[in-house]
Formats: structure tokens, sequence, C-alpha cells
């Protein structure tokens, strides 16, 4: 079903931007290694969530550590996948494949505790 | 995944397990070799146990000593703490890196940035591993602490299978790791790393014997080779890690065939006339006042006499004392002292432990460079350690004097309980020369006795000799043998005297015997001048008797001339008167 999202590397994340609108831009980044069903599932899960919560203020980066090993180092990833929320600060970061929607919100602070 | 990486690279069967040599002083004798090459290792210890340097220094020697470039990736410090703390111990991690020899990675886990939602791995640290390995080509890799990544998450289960593949990937890989894991009680690691690291394990620890600690350390487990078993101490210190070997000696010292003088010319003239060889170790053993320091200060003042450096460390006295007691017989030690020749070192030997003892002593004789180091005494180590720590420190101790051809002199106090050998069972192999100093006890005192136990590539006296301590020094005297044993002190001088009585008996009786003799001679020679005078005095009577006779014949003629004279008157032929003597001398006849 996420069949659109498959060849994720090539992905144009303009195509993937919501709308500029007033507002903060979210400004978040998806390291994943390789397409496995869990970095797939991931990102299908984001997507959905940012349309849900964030629509037309986001802004996804999807970084492919198999063909970019060199960019693990600046943000510190050993989970994959990891969701890091560069903007707003604080730096956020979610691991996992994303599928417990709350506490992805916890994680990017969308919604309290 | 591969389901059995381990295939690819597991030991061959016939026991030769190629090894990656660490360079750390000693450890590569205790392993035969060094680490299982192109496995991962782990190292546990507690905190402050060495843990983060053992790695390093693998790394460090990797780069600059074997060619291979390493990967540090530390979990905990951050790298410019890293290299900041290594740097005291002579290590340049930053000029490594820029000569792409080393790489630093930091992997920085806070919790509270970190939200788990559902599955995940740990897919970036193998990718950020295996760049940094691809980078350099790096054949050594060190993570510290890996355990730390446990605080970073929540999913036990996950990471240990993830720290599992970790694991095996690294073997695929072909580098040799160090994996650090903090000890906690009896266990190795935390999170039980060791389950998945049975190639090589290393313990690390920290003893404190009375008050005194000492760095230890342990081949827990090495698969497919042998190792030693002992726990082995370790010091560190400028020059990094170094292991303690207990049965290696480094054999590979040029030795000396200059012998030096004792100080005590009959102890010289016991090991064969010249004294103790120059650069061996020399080990004076007794009981308490057999006058150890003695020797020692004889050898001392002996070696100062030569113009050489004397280092002597005192762990019992102060320099005070023993330069006053040493005076008390003779042996002035100060004005050494004041010409430079002499440096004393005291120290209580429970003050530092062994390793600390041995940099200290390793110091001194660096900037003093000596020709005679004296430690008096070594029984006070036994106090910083187990017996196997203390010989494995003068294993290193000696090990560094003789390679540098200095004469090591060791007291060392035994118990009087009779297990004279006991305490130095653990060294004894490592001496050259042993005297071993013995009270005498008989006729209600102690004698001091000495008796050389072993003098390696010597001719040596294997008599005991009385040793004497007067104002005028110490001296060797021989002992007599008597019925009971050896006689010493006050039962040698009876003897001697006796021997003296015995002496000067038999010459009386020679004299007595010469005047006899003399006696008998004279007796003979009166008896032959009585023979010759009886002989003389017939001979005398035999003369008178000729003479007798000559003289009556003369007279007989003059009286006959006289007859004819007369008959010449009468007119008779004197023929009448002849035929008148006839018969006068037959008649004489008839009347016999």
């Amino acid at each position: 079903m996420a069949t659109e999202y498959f060849d994720l590397t090539n992905l144009d994340p303009a195509d993937l931007e919501g709308d500029e609108e007033e507002g903060p831009v979210w400004d978040l980044r998806l390291y994943v290694a390789g397409q496995t069903p869990r970095c797939i599932s991931a990102f299908a899960n984001l997507k959905r969530l940012c349309e849900e919560h964030l629509e037309g203020k986001y802004r996804i980066e999807v970084i492919d550590l198999l063909a970019n090993p060199q960019l693990a180092e600046g943000d510190q990833i050993l989970a994959i996948p990891t969701l890091v929320r560069r903007l707003p600060r604080p730096l956020r970061k979610v691991i996992g494949d994303l599928s417990n929607t709350e506490r992805v919100l916890v994680g990017l602070d969308l919604r309290p505790l | 995944m591969n389901g059995h990486p381990e295939d690819a690279t597991d030991a061959s069967f016939d026991g030769s397990l190629p090894k990656t040599p660490t360079g750390i002083a000693g450890l590569d004798e205790i392993t035969q070799g060094g680490l299982p090459k192109g496995r991962p290792t782990l190292v546990s210890g507690g905190v402050g146990c060495g843990k983060t340097l053992f790695g390093v220094e693998f790394l460090v020697r990797g780069a600059t000593e074997f060619g291979e470039p390493g990967v540090l990736m530390t979990f905990e410090e951050t790298p410019a703490e890293l290299v900041a703390n290594v740097r005291s111990l002579g290590f340049d991690l930053q000029g490594l890196v820029d000569e792409k020899k080393l790489s630093l990675h930091h992997v920085h886990i806070d919790r509270r940035e970190i939200e788990e939602t559902g599955e995940y791995d740990l897919e970036g640290l193998f990718v950020r591993l295996g760049y940094a390995i691809d980078t350099l080509g790096a054949q050594r890799v060190l993570l510290d602490t890996l355990e730390s990544i446990f605080s970073g998450f929540n999913n036990e289960g996950i990471l240990r299978a993830e720290l599992r593949r970790l694991f095996r990937w690294l073997k695929e890989r072909g580098v040799t790791a160090v994996i650090t894991a903090e000890a906690l009680g009896e266990r190795l690691s935390r999170h039980g790393l060791e389950e998945f690291l049975s190639d090589c394990v290393i313990r690390l620890d920290r003893q404190m014997t009375e008050d005194v600690s000492t760095r230890r350390l342990e081949i827990v487990k090495y698969r497919g080779s042998g190792h030693g078993t002992n726990v082995y101490p370790f010091l560190i210190d400028r020059g990094g890690l170094s292991v303690l070997p207990i049965t290696s000696l480094g054999l590979e010292h040029r030795v000396s065939r200059d012998r030096v003088s004792s100080g005590i010319p009959r102890l010289d003239g016991m090991l064969g006339g010249g004294g103790f060889y120059r650069g061996s170790s020399v080990l004076a053993s007794g009981t308490a006042g057999t006058g150890k320091t003695s020797i020692a200060a004889h050898a001392a003042r002996a070696a100062c006499e030569r113009g050489e450096r004397c280092l002597y460390f005192a762990f019992e006295e102060s320099p005070d004392q023993i330069i006053r007691n040493m005076r008390s017989i003779g042996v002035d030690l100060q004005p050494w002292v004041d010409r430079g020749l002499l440096r004393f070192h005291a120290a209580r030997p429970t003050l530092h432990g062994l390793e600390m003892h041995l940099t200290t002593i390793h110091k001194c004789v660096e900037e003093f460079q000596p020709s005679l180091v004296i430690l008096d005494p070594i029984t006070n180590f036994v106090m910083s350690g187990t017996p196997t720590q203390v010989k494995s420190m003068l294993i290193r101790l000696i090990d560094l004097l003789k390679t540098r051809q200095i004469t090591s002199l060791f007291t060392s106090l035994t118990e009087p309980d009779g297990s004279l050998e006991r305490s130095e069972a653990g060294v004894s192999s490592l001496i050259d020369t042993w005297l071993l100093l013995r009270f005498v006890e008989s006729n209600g005192e102690r004698n001091r006795t000495l008796y050389i136990l072993k003098s390696r590539g010597m001719a040596h006296s294997n008599q005991v000799r009385e040793f004497t301590i007067s104002e005028r020094g110490v001296d060797l005297v021989d002992v007599y043998l008597g019925p009971t044993g050896v006689l010493t002190g006050a039962a040698r001088f009876m003897e001697e005297a006796r021997e003296r009585a015995r002496a000067s008996a038999q010459e009386e009786e020679l004299e007595a015997r010469k005047r006899e003799l003399a006696r008998q001679r004279l007796a003979m020679e009166r008896t032959i001048a009585a023979l010759h005078e009886e002989f003389q005095a017939r001979e005398e009577e035999f003369q008178r008797l000729i003479a007798q006779e000559q003289s009556r014949q003369t007279i007989e003629r003059t009286d006959r001339a006289k007859l004819a004279h007369l008959r010449y008157d009468h007119g008779e032929v004197s023929d009448s008167s002849e035929e008148r003597m006839d018969t006068v001398g037959t008649g004489e006849q008839d009347g016999n």
C-alpha cells in the first residue's frame, strides 16, 4: 500500500512539503538505511502523521545512510530509523518505525504527555 | 544476515590461531602473541582500572608500530577529553589523527532527546563504524564502553540482539576489536556482553591489600590459544601500560665478566676470589640481626671506593639511622653521601602500591645512573601485594637493572621459625648469588654464620663461615666442625685454644726427643772416647813393655860386655861365658 514511497532515496523532498503558510516550519529529517520494510513503514507513518497534524508547515528530508554513511555522525544516529526534529529547537529524536502515533506526537512535542 | 559468520573467521583447529600483537609491554608474552586477529576481545574492569587506556594503547601501538590504522569509538568521553587524558602517557592521538592513522568518533547518547516508537535496529552505528573503518582502512577498533548505549535505549531485547549482530559483523569485517565493559561485582559486564564475546576476555581490576592498591590483569578466556593463567600486576606510567609477566624474564641482556668486590675480602674469596659479577643480582637473606644491612653497607662502600655510584633504597630504616649504625661497625658512609656517590632513598614499602614503587625505582635509576642498587629489605613488599605480585615486580626490577649492567643487592628478612627458604622461594630463581645468614645457637650463645647458597657462573666456596661484626667491620672466620656440628663463637675459641694446646704439647715432645737423642749421642760419644782411651792405655802399656824389654836387653848387653871385660882380665875365652849364659836361660825356662 505504501508502494508510492518505495523509492525513498529518489524522493524529492519538495514534493513532500506542504504549502508554505504562516507559522514555524517543521524541519524533519528521517534517517534510513536502505529500503527495508521498517524504513518504508516509518516514512509512511511519518507522512501520514504530518499531514494530519502539521499540514502545510513541515519539510521532510530522507537520508539513506547506506548512500551517505558520513552523515550518520552529524546527528549522532545509532538507531534506524531515526526521525530528527531539527526545527523548531530543541533537537528531538524519535526512533523506530513510528507506528505508535501517540508516542511520536509526544516525541515531537506536538502533544504534551 | 549470514547465519554462521563465525565459521568464516573461526580458528583453524591446528592451534595456529592468528594473533594481533598489542604492543603492550608484557601482554603479548602472556597471550603468546597478542589478541585474536580479526576478532573482538572484551576488556572488563571496574572504574579507573585502565580499560580505556588498554584500548587506546592497543590502537596507538597498532598505528605506530605495526602499521595498522585504528578507529576509536568512544561512548563516554569526548574525543577532546580522551586526547587530553592520554597525552600524559605519551600518546599523541591528535598527531595520529592528522597522519590519518587513527580516527576518533564520539557516540553521544542523550536519553532525553530520544523517544522510542516501535521497532528499530542499530544500523546507524554499523554504518558509522563501517564508514570509519573503510575511510582509514582500519584493522583495529576500540569501542570504549559500548554498554553505554543501554542507557540510551529502552528495549534491551533489541539492543542485545543488535550487539550480537555487531560482534559478528566485526568478525566479518576482519577487524581486531577491543570492547571495554564495566565490571559489576563478579560479572564481567553490566549487560552480559561476555555471552557474545567468547573469543577472548581480559579482566582488569585493582586489588587492595592493606590499603595499598595494585592493578591486575587476568586473561579470563582465550579460545583456541594457550595463555598465562595467573593474575598479572600491571603498571600505568609514562610509557603506557606494562604487564609484568611472571614467567618470562628478558633474557637478552649482555652479561659482564667483570667482578666487583663485595667489600668483604674474605667473602670475595669465597666467591672465587673476585666478588660478584657486575650486573648480577645478589640476595642476602637471614633472620633479624644477622647482619644483612652490614653486608649491604660494605658493598655500598666498596662501590663508592671504586668511584661508582650506589643507590640505596631503605625500606625499614632512615638513611641517618643506617649511617649511624654502620659507623659503629667502622663503615662510614657519610663521606660518600657528601661526595654524591651514594644516594639514599627511603620510603615505607606500604606507602605506595608495588607499581608505584617500581616506577619510583625506575625513575631514580634513570636519574642517578648507579652501578649498584641496594634494596634493604625487599621483605616488606610482601605487605604491599601477594607473593606473586611481589615476585613479578622484582622480575621487572631485576630485568631493568640487568639490562643496564647494574649490580643489585637485595636483603630479605626470613622468619626465624625454620621457614628460611620459603619467603625466598618466589624470587630465588631470579637471584644469581644468594648469601644465607643464619644464627647458630649453641653453648648459650648465638653466632652468625654465612654461606653461599648459590652463585651462578663462578666456583664458590661450600664452606660455612662464621660471620663476625666488630667495630672494624664485618669479617668472616673459618668455623670448626666439631662432633656436634659447626662450632662458632666461644666454642670456636675453645676449640682453637685446644688446638693450640695440642700443638704445643706435640712440640714439647719433639723437643724432648731431640734432647734425648742429643744425650744419647753424647753418651755414645763418651763410650767411644772411653774405648778409645782404653785402647790407647793398652797401646801405651804395650809400648812400655817393649821399651822395658829393650832396656833390659841393653842392660844385659852392657852387663855381658862388662863380664867379658872381666873375663878378658882373667884370661878365659868368651865361649865359656856364652855357655853360661845359655845355662842361665835354660834354667829360667825350666822355672816356668
